[in-house]
């Protein structure tokens, strides 16, 4: 999924957008290429060299001006019409429907509510290939703005003002998208990832995530559970069958099965996740995270504890 | 001029000349005085924003880059804009309008000239209000137009963002203040002669512009009272979780926002119209069109503010009417263009620094002003809004609109300021590192934008393309501040062993240059008798004053 994105479309609503979007460069282009030849031609015409013709008087041409000011005019009609029929292409209506997938931007990460499964996931979108999905877009504090360029227009997630957008996939793939709204200290850091899957997978994805992970009972994993329980980190996040079931920062339920932490600001490895917990800062610069002072041991249990959460 | 006088309808006479030394300009209530010392206040606050700019661009040269923590990069942005909106743009364009129009009307001052005295007090104060806020806890963080709930103490907890609004206050106040002065001057204390259609376009457009100043500001004002209370009162306004709510900040802010920006470029239009037919050698084509459609863009401005607010989801009804008239702004400003460019023709151009940068003017601001009809074109700005594209289409307006025109403004009037003459080899240098320096830094903004890079983040991960777009544009910045200072080593080098200006240096024809150059504490002691748009030109050439070329053309 490189080269540019906007242009680059992988969803029925985004090529249109996009279509609209090479038609509107080209006019852009003609008129700029005028104005530019205009002004060239009259330099090269016209400067002040010897024996050049003295400059003529005048006044202005009426005629002229209501030319160029209707045919311009006519063009933006003709985009009008053209954009009144991309606005419904791009943003199709809801029409009543009851949203799938309810995401949720919180200061500095995305929370995913699955309506009728109940699956909750956190930065990373699984739709299935081909399904138009509905999302309700709000947001937990400041505003954010939902954006996967290659599927779609972008729209605000506003605290008190749900929002819906239609996305979906063409081709099974790895979508980024991103905050588009700036929401504070670490807008930079949230980013998005749409997962298209085809159907089969998608079912496999939707049974992992349903499934409960077994506390470890044994090992370093086991301390590691332990420790999640006595700490803090009960106070904000989820890990289903057990008794974490807070809601401030992701769902860690199934953490180990993600391509990155901390909304894309490091790969989600052992190493990282491990240099996380000692220090959040240290990886995203005043991140919401606290630091709560872990020892090397404490932070290797959490690790290997996290990383059963498959 | 002798026998040709005309009596100067005065304002209050100058008291420049009972003080010496410092206190000649701090109790100063001179127009001439007051307009440089806006001019001056633009050199400190122009020097403070470029170096946030730099640093911006330093810090986005390469991915991943930690140089800079987010909070600070946050705090540097969010100046970077405020400083060059409110401290750099606006400022140094009512310096220019405050210096050049009483001599373009043939005033001896302003209509009020303390009230003149008190719009720079409070604005350089308030711009040192602003930049206080470094010493007192950390400066404003939530951008130039610090969305709610961000704003919001809950999410902004430094004292910054309400410094921000008591700086914001005392600079409406001065704008507003201002814009008053302006209107009531132009209207009251024009020459003998000089009927409202035969203003020169600069003075028309600055009373076109002040009368949006006068509807807009206020707005602003408004608005942060509101968060004012919010933030130290509690008030929730602008807080959804306490029943406030947040969309009403925005529909306050770029109420007065879009009209802001038209704030910012239409005396720059004025300059532009200036100096294109002086340079040509002929009047500038299509006057009454050219005034008629800032009078259109006045109107239009007022309506189109929701287009800054396309992602919030309002409804497609809602979408549409400001698609309509955002679409419907374009054409008056495409009428303009048209006029500059064919007022070129059948000219005898004279490639002055001022002019070069004039023509620059009208091919870069042509840029600026496609790109904004593209975000019209609502689907596309919902791909684009709030992403480097933006970034580069306001850039273009601003820099390669606003900025070459004060430039080209600048080298034009530099000569009546100062009596002396900018260097014409040192402006050449001076404009071409200008407009290589502004192209190679925003206009692969552009691309950046399309490719997914969103405005306002610290850093970007390492994606295809963007690592060496943004060294690029941080090249650019560097260019850019070559260009600057080739440009005040040239005002140095002009004030310190310039040619001599002379009353009219360029052969031009409106009446700030039937006086001396400095002109004389009360500005002139006869002004030439005003019977056409050209006073001067009406003078050098009587057989072919204006008055009888156009008669002979009608019939």
């Amino acid at each position: 999924m490189t080269g540019v994105p906007t242009l680059n479309p992988f969803s029925p609503e985004a090529a249109s957008i996009a279509h609209l979007f090479v038609a509107i460069l080209l006019v852009m282009f003609s008129i700029f290429a005028l104005v530019a030849t205009l002004v060239t031609v009259a330099i090269i015409r016209y400067r002040d060299r010897e024996g050049a013709v003295e400059a003529r008087q005048e006044f202005g041409n009426p005629r002229l001006e209501i030319i160029w000011t209707v045919l311009p005019a006519l063009l933006l009609v003709a985009i009008f019409i053209f954009t009144v029929r991309t606005i419904h292409a791009s943003d199709p209506p809801v029409s009543g429907r009851a949203p799938d997938l309810r995401v949720i931007g919180h200061q500095w990460w995305w929370e995913a509510d699955y309506l009728k499964s109940g699956i909750v996931a956190a930065n990373e979108i699984h739709i299935p290939v081909g399904t138009p999905i509905l999302l309700e877009v709000e947001s937990a504090d400041v505003i954010h703005d939902f954006w996967v360029p290659e599927l779609g227009r972008k729209i605000d997630a506003i605290p008190g003002h749900p929002n819906h957008i239609w996305i979906s996939a063409e081709k099974p793939g790895t979508y980024l998208g991103t905050c588009a709204e700036f929401c504070g200290n670490q807008h930079a850091w949230m980013r998005i990832v749409v997962i298209a899957q085809r159907p089969a997978d998608f079912a496999a994805w939707q049974r992992r995530q349903l499934s409960v992970p077994p506390v470890p009972t044994a090992g370093v994993a086991a301390q590691g559970a332990q420790l999640f329980r006595d700490q803090t980190c009960v106070n904000c996040h989820t890990i289903s069958g057990t008794p974490a079931n807070q809601r401030i920062g992701p769902d860690l339920t199934h953490l180990a099965g993600r391509g990155t932490i901390a909304a894309g600001a490091a790969a989600d490895t052992p190493a990282n996740l491990f240099k996380w917990l000692k220090d959040p800062n240290s990886i995203k610069p005043e991140t919401h995270m606290p630091n709560f002072q872990l020892t090397d041991a404490q932070a290797r249990a959490l690790v290997a504890y996290m990383e059963t959460l498959k | 001029m002798s026998g040709l006088a005309v009596r100067v309808r005065a304002g209050e006479p100058s008291e420049a000349a009972a003080h010496r030394g410092l206190l000649a300009w701090v109790a100063s209530v001179d127009h001439k005085q007051i307009g440089i010392m806006y001019m001056l206040s633009v050199l400190l606050f122009f020097a403070l924003g470029g170096v946030e700019a730099l640093l911006i661009r330093i810090q986005l040269a390469v991915p991943n880059n930690h140089l800079l923590d987010p909070d600070t990069f946050n705090q540097i942005f969010t100046m970077h804009g405020t400083t060059m909106i409110f401290l750099v743009v606006m400022p140094m364009l009512a310096g220019m309008s405050i210096y050049a129009i009483p001599l373009m009307i043939g005033a001896r001052d302003v209509a009020f000239p303390r009230l003149n005295a008190m719009s720079f007090w409070l604005q350089l104060f308030g711009g040192i209000l602003l930049y206080f806020s470094f010493f007192a806890g950390g400066a404003p963080n939530a951008g130039w137009f610090s969305y709610a709930p961000l704003s919001e103490p809950a999410y902004s907890f430094s004292n910054g963002l309400t410094y921000w609004v008591l700086a914001l206050t005392c600079l409406g106040i001065s704008s507003i203040a201002g814009a008053i002065n302006m209107i009531v001057t132009i209207i009251t204390l024009r020459v003998p002669g000089q009927t409202i259609r035969r203003l020169p376009l600069f003075v028309w457009m600055t009373l076109v512009n002040s009368f949006l100043i006068l509807m807009a500001l206020p707005v602003l004002n408004g608005a942060l009272m509101l968060l004012l209370v919010d933030r130290l009162l509690n008030a929730h306004v602008f807080t959804p979780a306490f029943g406030g709510s947040a969309l009403l900040w925005q529909h306050y802010f770029w109420g007065f926002g879009h009209p802001e920006v038209y704030i910012m470029i239409l005396p720059a239009f004025g300059m532009i119209s200036e100096v294109i037919p002086v340079f040509s050698g002929k009047p500038i084509y299509g006057y009454g069109f050219v005034a008629a459609s800032t009078v259109a863009i006045a109107f239009l401005s007022f309506t189109v503010w929701a287009h800054h607010m396309f992602a919030v989801g309002m409804g497609h009804v809602y979408d549409l009417f400001f698609v309509f008239t955002s679409m419907a702004i374009a054409v008056p400003t495409g009428v303009k263009i048209f006029n500059w460019t064919v007022t070129l023709y059948h000219g005898r151009i004279r490639f002055t620094t001022s002019m070069m940068f004039a023509l620059s003017f009208i091919v870069m601001f042509t840029i600026g002003g496609l790109t904004g009809v593209s975000f019209a074109v609502i689907p596309i700005d919902w791909q684009l809004t709030d992403t480097y594209y933006l970034v580069a289409h306001f850039h273009y307006v601003l820099f390669g609109g606003t900025a070459l025109a004060i430039f080209a403004g600048l080298y034009y009037w530099f000569p009546k300021i100062s009596g002396r003459m900018l260097d014409e080899r040192i402006g050449r240098w001076h404009f071409w590192l200008t407009v290589s320096g502004l192209n190679l830094t925003f206009f692969l903004m552009h691309p950046l934008g399309m490719m997914g890079m969103p405005r306002r983040v610290y850093t970007y991960p390492d994606l295809p393309g963007w690592a060496i777009l943004n060294m690029l544009s941080t090249i650019g910045a560097f260019v850019l501040l070559a260009s600057v200072l080739v440009f005040l080593w040239n005002i140095y080098r002009s004030l310190t062993a310039g040619a001599i200006a002379g009353d009219n240096p360029w052969d031009a024809w409106t009446l700030e240059w039937a006086t001396s150059s400095p002109p004389p504490p009360e500005n002139f002691a006869l002004v030439p008798p005003v019977n056409g748009r050209r006073p001067l030109w009406d003078l050098k050439y009587p057989d072919r004053a204006d008055e009888r070329v156009e008669a002979a053309l009608e019939g």
